[in-house]
């Protein structure tokens, strides 16, 4: 039975720009689904298909067993979309937004009005709830336009890059929102160029790279799948250098002696893939001191989805954070803001 | 976990066909209403500019244009408030584009497409909120129309008639407005844009001068500018000088032609600008 949401083979197509190239999803009930990936990448676009705002050149797909193409109407009141620029109109107040969506759902203004008030409440905008949205905080905007995507509790919901722009401590926050959500059942699909973040609230991560799925997986997975744990040593003199290659080669996989230690000398830093966990750890700390090498750090580091990254594309996602656009259709331009820290 | 899905309720069923649409389109245009009282300076100006022009013309061309054999500046200023009122409902257009095209930048296009909400609502509550606007920009017009020297010849209920039919003429030009919001990429370009081609629009009409005055291969798109239609039945209907003696139709039945121009324009229109909408991709 197919999932929640389900795509297969969508490719869209904005002049001589690829968005998509064949992405196909699969994101079971109950479920979140992080679309991890640089700028360009096409997981705006995935999500503007998904949501009925873009028609796909080829592919098909189903949200909440609907299908996108053929019932566009019928998808839009099973979800509810978080966009990247916070959707909210800045000169009505936070309770008149809320209660415009809710009216536009088909509510009548009473039900509109007490579900208004109830988000506000959760949402921590009481406060300002009776002042327009511009003079919000770049975090309290984005609270706004999530709780816009609450107003009916849909079973599936989008959001598109909801943290970008936000300071640690909204960031903090709104991780703890989506996770509620999440407990209550909900199925999302959520965009991120974060590794932190799909690490933090995805059960699966799909990695997207030029309008392509380049690998699935649960954070753990996409780990292994670029090689275990690494022994790093940072040795105090640059004279240590060399012979502290030769005493952690013997720790690496052996089959390129020397050249199985990374060497920094910058920094002073050596880095050796391993197997055997902390344990190993002793070990090489008392070979070093053995030979009266002296050292200030040594650490096994486990691989982050940034190397996961950069060993499936060959480039960090950071790589096009400054080019943008690709993932817009370059026939309209689009306000980026720019919001500021709360 | 309570208050984010255990009490939300679920969408009600839709109410679709025409009362949905109708329900949907007011809470856009109460949307928009709403705004205009937070931005209270772009109603001002909407204000300002038919009324400074119903002065300049009144007082700086008011003595040298001849109507209909009188170069009274009195006779002028009469006849010049079915121009003035029929150019200020048109420039109901650059307010129609100008408020699309914003909420097309600032993402609130993409919110109302993701809700099931009536595909025309969006652009039906924008004009129809500028149609509101319009029509107290025409009220204040008017009453300073009338501290000028201006009058209603022939009754009430025809004065309302040309009053009717100017609003038509708005609301079908916010519509155009509409479309041209839709296809530009920015505010600016939309109100730019929205305004430009209406002078010549205004211009090559009756509302400023008689098109017998123009040159002849002029003249018959004067006649049949959908503007000039609006304009002349407006003078029938006040009763002002400077209804224009011609043989083309619209100059004959101005009331009919500028109703079926009106029509014709916000069925195109409208038809055009809602498809624009639905593969709108901001």
């Amino acid at each position: 039975m197919p999932g929640a949401i389900h795509a297969e083979g969508l490719v869209k197509t904005f002049g001589d720009v690829t968005a998509l190239d064949g992405v196909d999803l699969d994101v079971p009930e109950g479920t979140v689904l992080g679309l991890l990936g640089p700028n360009g990448a096409g997981k705006t676009t995935t999500v503007r298909v998904l949501t009925t705002l873009l028609r796909p050149d080829r592919g098909t797909a189903t949200v909440a067993g609907i299908d996108v193409l053929a019932h566009p109407n019928e998808v839009r009141r099973s979800i509810g979309l978080s966009g990247q620029f916070a959707a909210v109109d800045e000169y009505l107040t936070g309770r008149e937004n809320l209660q415009m969506v809710g009216q536009l759902y088909q509510m009548d203004s009473r039900a509109a009005k007490r579900r208004a008030g109830e988000l506000l409440d959760r949402f921590h905008l009481a406060d300002a709830a009776d002042r327009p949205a511009k003079t919000y905080s770049g975090g309290m905007r984005r609270r706004l336009d999530l709780a816009a995507a609450l107003v009916v509790s849909p079973p599936v919901m989008f959001m598109d890059e909801p943290t970008t722009g936000l300071d640690p401590r909204n960031r903090q926050a709104l991780w703890e929102v989506i996770k509620e959500l999440v407990s209550g059942g909900t199925t999302l699909l959520l965009t991120t160029q974060y590794l932190e973040e799909a690490d933090h609230l995805a059960h699966d991560i799909a990695v997207v790279d030029h309008g392509k799925v380049i690998a699935r997986g649960t954070s753990d997975q996409l780990k292994a799948r670029t090689g275990g744990e690494r022994v790093e040593v940072v040795v105090h003199e640059r004279a240590a250098v060399a012979p502290a290659r030769e005493v952690l080669a013997r720790y690496g996989p052996g089959d390129r002696g020397l050249d199985d230690v990374s060497v920094e000398d910058h920094t002073r830093k050596l880095t050796v893939p391993v197997t055997g966990g902390a344990k190993l750890l002793a070990e090489v700390i008392r070979d070093l001191d053995a030979v009266g090498i002296e050292i200030d750090d040594i650490g096994l580091r486990r691989p982050t989805l940034d190397d996961v990254f950069i060993s499936l594309t060959g480039h960090a996602a950071a790589r096009e954070r400054e080019e943008d656009g690709e993932e817009r259709p370059p026939a309209r331009g689009r306000k980026h803001r720019k919001e500021p820290a709360a | 976990m309570t208050t984010l899905t255990d009490t939300a309720p679920h969408a009600p069923a839709p109410r679709g066909g025409i009362a949905g649409s109708i329900a949907d389109s007011l809470v856009v245009t109460k949307r928009n209403l709403i705004r205009m009282t937070r931005i209270p300076e772009m109603v001002v100006f909407g204000l300002v500019q038919p009324v400074m022009f119903v002065i300049l013309f009144s007082f700086v061309f008011g003595g040298s244009l001849n109507i209909g054999g009188s170069t009274d500046p009195k006779a002028y200023r009469e006849f010049l408030m079915a121009g003035i009122f029929a150019q200020t409902v048109t420039f109901a257009t650059a307010g129609a584009g100008a408020g699309i095209a914003d909420d097309m930048s600032k993402g609130l296009v993409d919110r109302f497409r993701s809700l099931p909400m009536a595909r025309g609502a969006v652009l039906t509550g924008r004009t129809l909120a500028d149609l509101v606007q319009t029509t107290l920009t025409v009220v204040v017009l008017a009453v300073v129309g009338l501290l000028v020297g201006w009058r209603i010849h022939e009754g009430i209920p025809k004065a309302l008639g040309a009053f009717a039919l100017l609003l038509l003429l708005g609301y079908a030009f916010s519509w155009i407005g509409a479309l041209i919001g839709l296809s530009v990429r920015t505010p600016e370009a939309a109100t730019s844009g929205g305004l430009i081609w209406l002078f010549p629009v205004t211009f090559v009409s009756n509302a400023f001068v008689d098109p017998e005055q123009m040159a002849s291969w002029i003249r018959p798109i004067a006649e049949w500018n959908p503007f000039s239609a609006t304009v002349q039945a407006c003078r029938e209907l006040f009763g002002n000088p400077g209804v224009v003696q011609s043989d083309a139709w619209p100059m004959q039945h101005p009331v009919w032609a500028s109703l079926l121009w009106s029509l014709v324009i916000i069925a195109v229109f409208r038809t055009l600008a809602v498809r624009k909408y639905r593969s709108a991709s901001a």
